[in-house]
């Protein structure tokens, strides 16, 4: 299914290229030849029309981009974000000086051959304005240096910036990072939350226009992935539960509690697949094949133990749990002796 | 236990110097400490990183202390104490990192510093003496431990220590000898107090968690309802074990030192006895009376060993077994 809805926006985006690309080299040949009077005498005035048009396919892309991105699988290295990345992007974005409307930084990770890694990010002072743009690039390489120190093997690999459009500023700070990385990636997170969701896109630049003559950059979007290490995974869910309360706190819950609770989620997730399962039965619902093999591997995965055994099992567990609770409380109970002998 | 000490003493008597301390003392002390979600995943991502070779990582915590409870907006890690790099310096790299820090709005308030451990072992004179030189520059800072192995079985564990003010005093004094101690009074109960934690995040940030939850397809892996924690509970006993060898040894240099005490005040009793005899007996002759010589000369009494390294592993000992203890049934 996703096969089909891919075709049908590749085609419109070739035929948008080709078109534009077409209107273009037909204005420049015209301009050459000066055969068609261009609207306006001075020769100056016919890179403004060039520009005019430039900044019209781009905007034009940029759409197209925009309404694509959610459908469309690119070709171009994936990549992995861990959240540890997106909240320092956060926190950077609540910690902008006044009048900023946007935070830009660096991206640091890992490369290979289809994915692009991103661990680690920091932000970058810069100054915008309508024209112009300033980015600091000592305290860029400085802060790069301080990371490097820490952690040896992550490298620059792109840099991000909150907000939701690409800007022309965007295209030169894009620049300056293809200097210190072979291919960089630019990364957008809407923290205005323009369509009411933090959009999370990545881009890599390539070559457009024709060669020789006009040639413009265009951002591809990535597929974005997020990667988590184990003990990341668990800090997010207990993160994810300050969503809940009104304060937006949460404390750190005992253990009883915890091991309750992941019951509990399990207990659920029987009772939907058996719901499920009974709707297949009685034909409510039509049978998958695929969620079918799914089941059949969940219940080939339950070890075969007789009750017996693993009652036996769980108990001499407990047995030695029990047995090395006892011993520590005893060796509490001696060291607090020991300690009143001592003073006395 | 630790490998390499933190050399932060240094850096804090640095900044004393540079820095006037603005900071008056806390009538209360810190009740309650508020953490950044994004300080908790740096912390995470740091040991993941960095810390599967050797065993502690550590870092340092910025934040501001706000009445009787203390923010930990962020933080960053420091860098591996290699012996071959010698020309690192610490001082400075710390130095860098704030003001770099300072240019991008982050408070560069130093709150603390945190610490990965291993099995809960953590209690070692490194993390006192570190400790110490922080709340001695800043009273409201705290160590947080964070373990790693707890953690991957399921529930975030992030502790947060101060020393008690009674600690703090003996370790301004110096003074370790058995006296100095029994004087204060304290026991290993009261040398570390743990705080509570409450993690807290900005709204921006849950939205993020929303999107994330949302868009992210990692399973669920309940490790907490995993029935098979023999491994760790090995590993823990075998500390646990070491533990109680090492105390058992500080104990009998004690007993020692206590025996070879009293046998030097009788010899001394003896020696003084046999003084006066012989003085009496000088008398009785019409001899002058042998001079009193500086007994304390003669008798030179033996080294007290220092009892604080005992404290210590007793601290240890206990929080091992309180590992046990909360853990045991999972």
């Amino acid at each position: 299914m996703l096969n089909h809805m891919i075709h049908v926006p590749v085609s419109i985006l070739c035929f948008t290229a080709n078109f534009l690309l077409i209107r273009e080299i037909h204005v420049a040949n015209v301009a050459s030849t000066g055969f068609c009077q261009p609207p306006t005498s001075a020769g100056g005035q016919q890179h403004e029309s060039h520009g005019d048009l430039r900044s019209l396919s781009s905007s034009l892309f940029i759409i197209i981009l925009h309404f694509l991105y959610e459908i469309m699988a690119v070709h171009g290295p994936v990549v992995k974000i861990h959240p540890v990345v997106l909240a320092s992007i956060v926190d950077s974005y609540e910690r902008r000086n006044e009048g900023a409307t946007r935070v830009i930084g660096t991206l640091l990770g890992t490369t290979d051959k289809h994915s692009v890694e991103v661990t680690n990010c920091f932000s970058v002072p810069h100054n915008e304005s309508e024209d112009e743009v300033a980015v600091d690039m000592e305290f860029a390489k400085n802060m790069y240096e301080l990371h490097k120190k820490v952690s040896p093997s992550e490298v620059i690999i792109g840099w991000y910036a909150t907000g939701y459009d690409i800007t022309e500023h965007s295209v030169l700070i894009h620049e300056y990072y293809s200097r210190e990385a072979p291919n960089p990636i630019h990364l957008t997170v809407d923290t205005a939350l323009q369509s009411n969701k933090m959009n999370i896109r990545a881009y890599v630049s390539s070559q457009m226009g024709v060669p020789g003559k006009t040639v413009g950059v265009m951002f591809t979007p990535l597929t974005v992935k997020y990667v988590y290490y184990d003990t990341e995974r668990i800090g997010v869910e207990l993160l994810q539960r300050t969503r809940a309360s009104p304060s937006r706190t949460n404390g750190l819950t005992t253990d009883l509690a915890q091991v309750a609770s992941a019951a509990g989620r399990v207990q659920e997730m029987l009772t939907t697949v058996l719901s499920y399962i009974e709707d297949i039965l009685s034909g409510k619902v039509m049978a998958d094949n695929s969620v079918g093999r799914f089941l059949m591997d969940l219940v080939n995965k339950v070890p075969k133990i007789t009750a017996e055994d693993f009652e036996s099992m769980l108990n001499s567990n407990i047995n030695d749990l029990l047995m090395v609770t006892y011993l520590a409380n005893l060796t509490q109970a001696q060291i607090a002796l020991n300690e009143k002998l001592v003073v006395l | 236990m630790c490998f390499g000490p933190f050399p932060l003493h240094q850096t804090m008597a640095s900044r004393k110097e540079s820095a006037a301390s603005g900071s008056s003392p806390l009538e209360t002390p810190v009740k309650q400490i508020q953490i950044d979600g994004l300080v908790v995943l740096k912390i995470i991502k740091h040991y993941q990183e960095e810390g599967q070779g050797s065993e502690v990582v550590q870092g340092v915590l910025l934040g501001l202390v706000v009445e009787d409870s203390l923010e930990i907006t962020n933080c960053f890690p420091f860098p591996q104490h290699t012996e071959d790099d010698v020309d690192f310096d610490e001082v400075q790299y710390q130095m860098e990192m704030m003001r770099s820090l300072r240019h991008v709005n982050i408070d560069h308030l130093h709150v603390g510093w945190y610490q990965s451990t291993h099995y809960g072992s953590f209690v070692s004179r490194a993390l006192l003496d570190s400790q110490f030189s922080y709340q001695h520059a800043i009273e409201e800072s705290v160590v947080l431990i964070y373990d790693p192995i707890k953690t991957a079985q399921g529930s975030l564990c992030l502790k947060a220590y101060r020393l008690t003010p009674k600690l703090m005093e003996i370790c301004k004094e110096k003074d370790f000898s058995p006296e100095g101690l029994k004087k204060a009074c304290i026991g290993f109960e009261i040398m570390f107090e743990e705080v509570p934690i409450v993690i807290k995040n900005s709204h921006l940030i849950n939205v993020l968690l929303l999107d994330l939850q949302e868009k992210s397809t990692v399973a669920d892996k309940h490790e907490l309802l995993n029935l098979s924690s023999s491994n760790h509970l090995e590993k823990s006993l075998q500390l646990l074990m070491d533990r109680v060898d090492d105390m058992n040894q500080d104990i009998g240099k004690y007993n020692t030192y206590c025996r070879n005490l009293s046998k030097q005040q009788q010899q001394k009793q003896q020696y003084l006895q046999r003084r006066q005899q012989e003085n009496t007996q000088r008398q009785s002759r019409g001899e002058p009376p042998l001079p009193e010589e500086d007994i304390s000369k003669m008798f030179k009494p033996p080294q007290a060993p220092p009892r604080m390294d005992t404290l210590l592993i007793a601290g240890q000992v206990t929080c091992q077994s309180v590992i046990f203890m909360g853990r045991s049934l999972f």
